[in-house]
């Protein structure tokens, strides 16, 4: 049973795809990393998941779920550090889809905020704002809140860029207690050796699919090489793809 | 002694009680919707949205003078089609907003400009430019009141989804469609109360009552609820002292107004606790926690 199909899926910016006719699947429960060279499609590839963009050609098709169904962390980038918000308030509004715009914290949900912070080791922080928090202590932050999201399928974006071994170890139990509890999760990462130690399942892209499958099987030195001359020849000039969709 | 001074331009004429309230009104509506402009890192918009107001407020004036209804109405239609038409050239090409918008509210101040000069003199591009607060009247108080009162509750009813909106826009976008939706609310918020702040203190000063006590309070709160309150406060204070300094030294009161919230922005930048020069300089280092 799939979680998420990827059939033939073209995502991209302005007619240049970054990523080109995807096809894979990706099973139910499984604990995947996504890797491949830079300007790969990876973090393109989680977009389109989330419907942040929408294809360009093809379709991604989710099994038993649906868009509602997702939990994204995007690159710390996107959020603005300087903005006024406190800890609590950005772990609550992993409540979003119970509360939405308008509703309270009750009484129970405000539990599970302090006890989603304190899975991450963040009690006491609770209201500090975020401009005052280190970069590991900011990406506990944006699991607590990744962890009152509830959801079934689990998108990490480079989660553990810049972060601090403690940190890293801590939320790698964490991703791993979601895996037992059959949570599908997709990871964008850079360092093989966290992979190999931690990932059953990876998918290795480079615009296009180069291997998919047990991660002992696709991160192989021939697979890794292949990637970074796939990568290096679209990186020239965009040029008409001659392969049709259908 | 110095309450005389203070209170009895305000007991003895009633264009100053006007004037007050007029500026009051402003400051409750345009100082939150500022604040949050401020914390988009937008203040910028604000500018080009008052601009943009220009020639919708103008030909209104063409059809019928100075007159409240035309003007408001031409300015929120301009100051929308603006807003829309950047928003929506942003989303579909790859000019980056600031420069989309740029790019209108020039073309539409200039067209304003010239729709004044054709018909107009410079005593009436004036009026537009720089506002009439010491002669407001009952039905634009009435407008300054409804608008200011608007846009209090549609802010409280936008405020998660546009705190979210700032801080973490992706994160939005991923739990929820009310992202655009924000957006272009915001944008309504900030035409209205623009078009409202240009019949008294005029389009280019009603930028400042929204932007000035916003940038002044981020160096005295930590919190957006400390933050918008404390620009209210701004705002009102310097709304008092700018019209008393006018009656007194008969100075044109919208610069006045928006010049105390000049000073006190310096006084913030240098003093303010939260970041300001002095506090930087003073500040023992290494917090434990």
């Amino acid at each position: 049973m799939y979680a998420l199909q990827f059939r033939k899926l073209s995502l991209g910016y302005d007619h240049q795809p970054a990523i080109h006719q995807l096809h894979a699947e990706i099973n139910t429960g499984s604990l995947t990393a996504i890797v491949g060279p830079n300007g790969a499609g990876k973090s393109t590839l989680l977009k389109g998941v989330v419907g942040i963009l929408t294809p360009m050609e093809g379709s991604l098709a989710f099994g038993a779920l649906s868009r509602a169904n997702i939990a994204y962390l995007p690159q710390q980038a996107d959020i603005d550090l300087s903005f006024p918000i406190t800890v609590v308030e950005v772990v609550s509004m992993g409540l979003w889809k119970e509360i939405g715009p308008f509703g309270w914290l009750n009484k129970t949900n405000q539990v599970r905020v302090d006890n989603a912070i304190a899975a991450v080791g963040l009690t006491g922080f609770e209201s500090r704002v975020i401009g005052s928090l280190s970069g590991g202590q900011m990406q506990r932050v944006l699991f607590a809140r990744l962890l009152l999201q509830d959801a079934q399928l689990v998108l990490l974006d480079e989660p553990f860029n810049a972060i601090d071994t403690r940190t890293i170890s801590d939320l790698i139990d964490l991703i791993k207690r979601w895996h037992v509890e059959g949570r599908t999760i997709l990871t964008v990462l850079h360092n093989h050796e966290t992979v190999r130690a931690h990932f059953p399942q990876t998918l290795m892209i480079a615009r296009e699919l180069v291997a998919h499958g047990p991660t002992e099987n696709v991160l192989t030195a021939e697979n890794q090489f292949r990637a970074r001359q796939m990568c290096e020849a679209c990186a020239g000039p965009p040029h008409v793809c001659g392969k049709s969709a259908a | 002694m110095i309450w005389d001074t203070i209170l009895q331009p305000f007991a003895e004429y009633g264009f100053m009680r006007r004037a007050l309230l007029g500026c009051v009104a402003i400051s409750v509506g345009a100082t939150p919707v500022g604040t949050f402009l401020m914390l988009r890192r937008m203040s910028l918009t604000g500018d080009a949205m008052a601009h943009a107001i220009l020639p919708g407020a103008a030909i209104g004036f063409l059809v019928s003078g100075l007159s409240l209804i035309p003007m408001t109405l031409g300015g929120l239609v301009a100051g929308l089609l603006v807003a829309l038409l950047s928003g929506f050239v942003t989303r579909m090409t790859s000019l980056r907003e600031d420069a989309s918008l740029a790019a209108f509210y020039l073309i539409s101040l200039a067209i304003g400009v010239l729709i004044v000069s054709m018909r107009g003199n410079n005593v009436d591009l004036m009026h537009v430019l720089f506002g009439t607060v010491l002669a407001l009247d009952d039905a634009t108080l009435i407008l300054l009141c409804s608008i200011s009162s608007l846009s209090l509750v549609i802010l409280a009813l936008l405020f998660r989804p546009l705190v979210l909106e700032c801080a973490d826009p992706q994160f939005l976008r991923s739990v929820s469609g009310l992202s655009a939706i924000t957006h272009f609310t915001f944008l309504l918020l900030v035409v209205l109360n623009l078009v409202g702040g240009f019949h008294a203190i005029g389009t280019l000063m009603a930028v400042g009552v929204m932007i000035l006590p916003a940038t002044a309070a981020r160096f005295w709160a930590t919190s957006i609820g400390g933050m918008i309150v404390t620009a209210v406060a701004i705002a009102m204070i310097s709304s008092l002292i700018g019209l008393l300094l006018s009656f007194y030294f008969s100075l044109p009161s919208g610069p006045a107004i928006i010049l105390v919230n000049g000073l006190i922005y310096g006084i913030s930048l240098s003093f303010g606790p939260v970041g300001g020069i002095i506090a930087q300089l003073t500040t023992k280092q290494h917090i434990q926690i």
